[in-house]
């Protein structure tokens, strides 16, 4: 006879199921974020002076480290950059391409692409755009009469020019999930909206983007995550520089692990990271408990 | 002229406007990739002075082949890919059944366990997980940049809500016929979830042919480097390639996916979407 799922044996059955998934999530991201915050409370060994147990004197000279704030500012730069003009956007094409209009597959098509291509692809295409004088921007500028510029390589231009990239390898990535929702609302919205003789705009303010907003929510929370997790194109564009200008938390804590060869430094600045993604975790706990009332 | 009726026409205006702003920034947002493209097929001196017309050329695509092993870093893509997504199919079946149909003990624990690997991705950990795979001897091989993978809370998570949906009545029917627990499971659970098998699959296949810091990390050698990894260091400013040559082995690294994309644009964006339930 078998076994049957209510049996008492099912746990034993059920544990033995996950047991594969378990072991390597153990091995992969539980042990490492504890191994990460031990690590954390150690100094930096060589040859002559073992790493020895120092609490939180790391943590003091994070503080202290001028390059961790200039990355933490530059990371909520990026954010700031990024997230609000993508997340627009991206309603704005969801709501151009939701009707019935010449080319519609096309248009999505365009708009999506670029979510498809990996970072590094772009970043290698972008790379081009904006080297100076000969790129594809300052030829465009120079038609106009502009002189020609070093995007990448000015401190003051170099983290808008990797927001502007960003968007648009993301915009079309948040589309769909716009699109999905707006399919879901039902048709006699937009009917009752024009025979109430409402505006185009006080519909929008007043109807969808009110409905929207469980969507808007998980992508916030996605693009976030994303401005954290993303450093691709820091390879490829400027390897965190001009000094430092473009620089993000997770690239530097791979330049701290694998350039300078400081992995109680990189620990540490990690466990920043895993703070920031713990609130961020919270946050969206706490949000989607609460759920969002359609007015 | 009533009222409604100005305020009717007003949207019809604006829909047409609407039409063209659509299609402006659409042109606006395929333009990079079609002068990337149009680059690749050009000699260089034309990617610095367009001219529609210059002669077509596969000389950069010859030249990008000649000084990196772009289809050797594509066959290393495939085989993590490959290898990466039926390890992940195993390994997510087994846990989502067991989330789904074992109402096992901690296993409300167990599953909140599984659901940080969302927030936290293996390759925010990359200092301690390069130290564990040197001491797991796996460094600068494709089933080191695999492993932290293979066991993901994504397709946990798809699965779970798949077999959960699954009408009970069916089991207990292939329980009659004499199914076992793995009979159940690959004849009931596994063919209702196709739709959901699809979807993460090309969700996961996407991913990780574009993933590259943990491939970075780990590789070191032309044998064992993705794409990704590769056309990083092609295209690096140091190496100082040709703009159009970079064009033509980004065009070959993303091709085979891209290419996959346009043909089955629908099945994508639809596994994209899948992506946004969690």
């Amino acid at each position: 006879m078998h076994q049957s799922p209510s049996n008492a044996m099912r746990h034993v059955y059920g544990w033995l199921l996950l047991t594969p998934a378990a072991i390597l999530l153990i091995a992969f991201t539980h042990f490492p974020t504890l191994a990460t915050i031990y690590e954390s409370s150690f100094s930096k060994g060589n040859l002559i002076r073992p790493s020895r147990f120092i609490g939180i004197t790391n943590y003091e000279s994070m503080l202290e480290d001028p390059i961790f704030w200039k990355v933490l500012i530059n990371n909520f730069w990026f954010a700031v950059g990024t997230i609000p003009a993508s997340v627009a956007l991206a309603i704005a094409m969801a709501l151009l391409v939701n009707r019935a209009l010449p080319g519609r597959p096309f248009l999505r098509l365009a708009y999506f692409t670029p979510t498809i291509l990996p970072m590094i692809a772009v970043a290698n295409i972008w790379l081009f755009f904006y080297s100076p004088d000969i790129g594809l921007i300052d030829q465009i500028l120079g038609w106009f009469g502009f002189p020609g510029h070093n995007w990448l390589g000015d401190p003051a231009t170099v983290l808008p020019a990797i927001i502007v990239m960003t968007i648009w390898k993301e915009a079309g990535f948040f589309m769909i999930f716009y699109l999905a929702a707006l399919q879901n609302l039902p048709p006699e919205l937009e009917e009752a909206a024009k025979l109430e003789g409402a505006s185009r705009w006080y519909y929008f303010r007043r109807v969808i983007f009110p409905l929207l907003m469980p969507t808007t929510l998980f992508v916030l929370i996605n693009a976030v995550l994303n401005s954290f997790k993303l450093v691709d194109h820091l390879f490829v564009l400027t390897k965190g520089g001009p000094n430092n200008a473009s620089n993000l938390l997770l690239y530097y804590i791979y330049e701290n692990a694998f350039s300078y060869f400081d992995t109680n430094y990189a620990a540490t600045l990690t466990v920043v990271l895993l703070a920031i993604l713990a609130v961020v975790a919270l946050a969206q706990f706490f949000l989607f408990d609460r759920r969002i009332h359609y007015r | 002229m009533s009222q409604a009726e100005i305020k009717r026409r007003h949207w019809t205006f604006l829909e047409a406007l609407e039409t063209v702003a659509a299609w402006f920034v659409a042109i606006l947002w395929i333009a990079p990739l079609l002068y990337a493209f149009w680059a690749a097929f050009h000699a260089s001196e034309y990617a610095i002075h367009f001219e529609l017309f210059a002669p077509l050329t596969l000389e950069n695509f010859r030249e990008a082949l000649s000084q990196a092993p772009f289809l050797r870093y594509g066959f290393n893509t495939f085989v993590l890919v490959t290898m990466l997504l039926a390890s992940q199919l195993v390994i997510c079946t087994l846990a989502a059944y067991a989330f789904a149909r074992y109402n096992f003990a901690g296993s409300n624990i167990a599953f909140s366990l599984v659901l940080v690997q969302l927030m936290i991705a293996p390759e925010i950990l990359i200092v301690e997980n390069y130290s564990t795979l040197a001491k797991l001897n796996l460094i600068d091989t494709i089933t080191g940049i695999g492993l932290p993978y293979m066991a993901s809370a994504f397709g946990i998570f798809l699965l779970r809500q798949a077999f959960k949906s699954t009408p009970k009545e069916l089991e207990e029917a292939a329980r009659l016929e004499g199914c076992g627990m793995f009979g159940i499971l690959w004849r009931v659970y596994v063919p209702l979830a196709r739709p959901i098998y699809l979807a993460y699959g090309l969700v996961s296949i996407s991913h990780h042919w574009n993933n590259f810091l943990w491939p970075l990390v780990v590789t070191n050698s032309v044998e064992t480097r993705p794409l990704t990894v590769g056309l990083g260091i092609f295209g690096a400013p140091e190496s100082g390639v040709d703009w159009s040559i970079i064009s033509a082995a980004t065009l070959l690294s993303v091709a085979p996916l891209l290419i996959a994309f346009l043909l089955f644009q629908r099945q994508f964006i639809q596994s994209f979407m899948h992506s946004g339930i969690k």
